[in-house]
């Protein structure tokens, strides 16, 4: 568990630092993934303690957007105000974006089917 | 009853209360989302945070007092997506089979989410800031908050549009795909991580382990073509249409 979370939050802390320093456009975390992964490819293999906690922590990873969640209350009146665009623009460019990557990658895709 | 009263300021005030308050409600709304067997419609993020608002509203708690406790939760976040590694490594060998594809399918993914939710909104006479905050909703809510502010639109609104974005495709993701009849894992979980981020993701790691491990390459990606592409899209349209 400890290791862990030092690996976990050194990948995250450097990707967060080359974030900052080049001034990338994407947020230290994803950076700190890609860290993450060149480690394992070099290393060749899965440590089996950050085997185990990763599944835990992805497995109820949904938990995690509670709070940022619950800040839909500091927008009650401008969600009603623009209640119609915002519903039908999150539902319709949700489907529709789905719909477009799914048939792209079956299209595209011509590996093994069967994973 | 004074000092019921005293309690309930010290806890209310402590960020253990907020932080218990979190976990109880998703447990609560991951318990009913098992017992009625995983129906997508009792969304436990959805359920959970329904929970969280309605004791909120009920003890008039404002959303500042609630994050002191909730950034526990939030902060994990972080360490959470730099775990997503760890599934893309074991499906390496699958991703590396399809990059072609996974790079046509992601760029038309991404501009098909920005350009829908940027006509929707107008089309139904939103403003441009809510066409702004609505733009990057796809993306995960870091880098889409950041990209509202730059497009000029309201980040702590886009953080919002992004979770409720997350729970449709999570929701209805699966539903729609059996409906186009697309059953293989990796297009499934990279249509899912494209449109829906994390809470996508997080979804489809509970699935099935190579629809995860797409979807968490898919939500990484998507935040990197996205912020790279929304803003010259947005000086596009903005051009076009003399905002």
């Amino acid at each position: 568990m400890l290791s862990f979370m030092t690996l976990v939050l050194s990948c995250q802390l450097a990707g967060e630092l080359v974030v900052g320093a080049a001034g990338l456009p994407v947020p230290g975390p994803v950076v700190g993934m890609v860290f993450l992964f060149c480690y394992l490819l070099i290393r060749g293999d899965i440590p089996g303690h950050l085997d185990r906690v990763t599944t835990g922590l992805l497995r109820s990873m949904s938990l995690l957007f509670v709070p940022a969640g619950t800040g839909v209350i500091l927008h009650f009146r401008l969600l009603g105000e623009a209640l119609l665009p915002l519903s039908a623009a999150l539902i319709v460019s949700t489907v529709a974006t789905i719909v477009v990557t799914a048939l792209m990658m079956r299209w595209f895709d011509k590996g093994d089917a069967d994973g | 009853m004074d000092s019921l009263q005293e309690t309930w300021v010290y806890l209310s005030a402590s960020p253990l209360f907020h932080l218990t308050l979190t976990l109880a409600a998703f447990q609560a709304a991951n318990w009913l989302f098992e017992k009625v067997g995983r129906n997508p419609l009792l969304n436990p993020v959805l359920g959970a945070v329904l929970l969280v608002v309605a004791v909120l509203l009920v003890t008039g708690t404002d959303y500042g007092t609630y994050f002191e406790g909730a950034q526990f939760v939030h902060f994990l976040l972080g360490p959470a997506t730099v775990a997503l590694a760890v599934p893309l490594y074991r499906q390496w060998h699958r991703v590396r089979q399809s990059a072609v594809a996974i790079t046509v399918s992601l760029l038309s993914g991404s501009l098909t989410a920005i350009l829908t939710a940027v006509a929707v909104t107008w089309a139904l006479g939103g403003s441009t800031e809510i066409a702004a905050s609505v733009a990057p909703k796809s993306v995960t809510a870091p880098v889409a908050m950041a990209i509202a502010e730059e497009l000029g639109g309201l980040p702590s609104l886009t953080a919002v549009l992004v979770i409720v974005t997350g729970i449709l495709g999570a929701m209805f993701g699966p539903a729609i795909l059996n409906l186009i009849g697309v059953r293989d894992w990796r297009a499934r979980g990279l249509a899912i991580g494209t449109a829906s981020h994390g809470i996508g993701t997080a979804r489809a790691l509970q699935v099935n382990e190579t629809a995860g491990a797409f979807s968490g390459l898919a939500m990484g990606l998507n935040a990197l073509a996205t912020a790279l592409l929304l803003p010259a899209v947005w000086g596009l349209l903005s051009r076009l249409f003399a905002l």
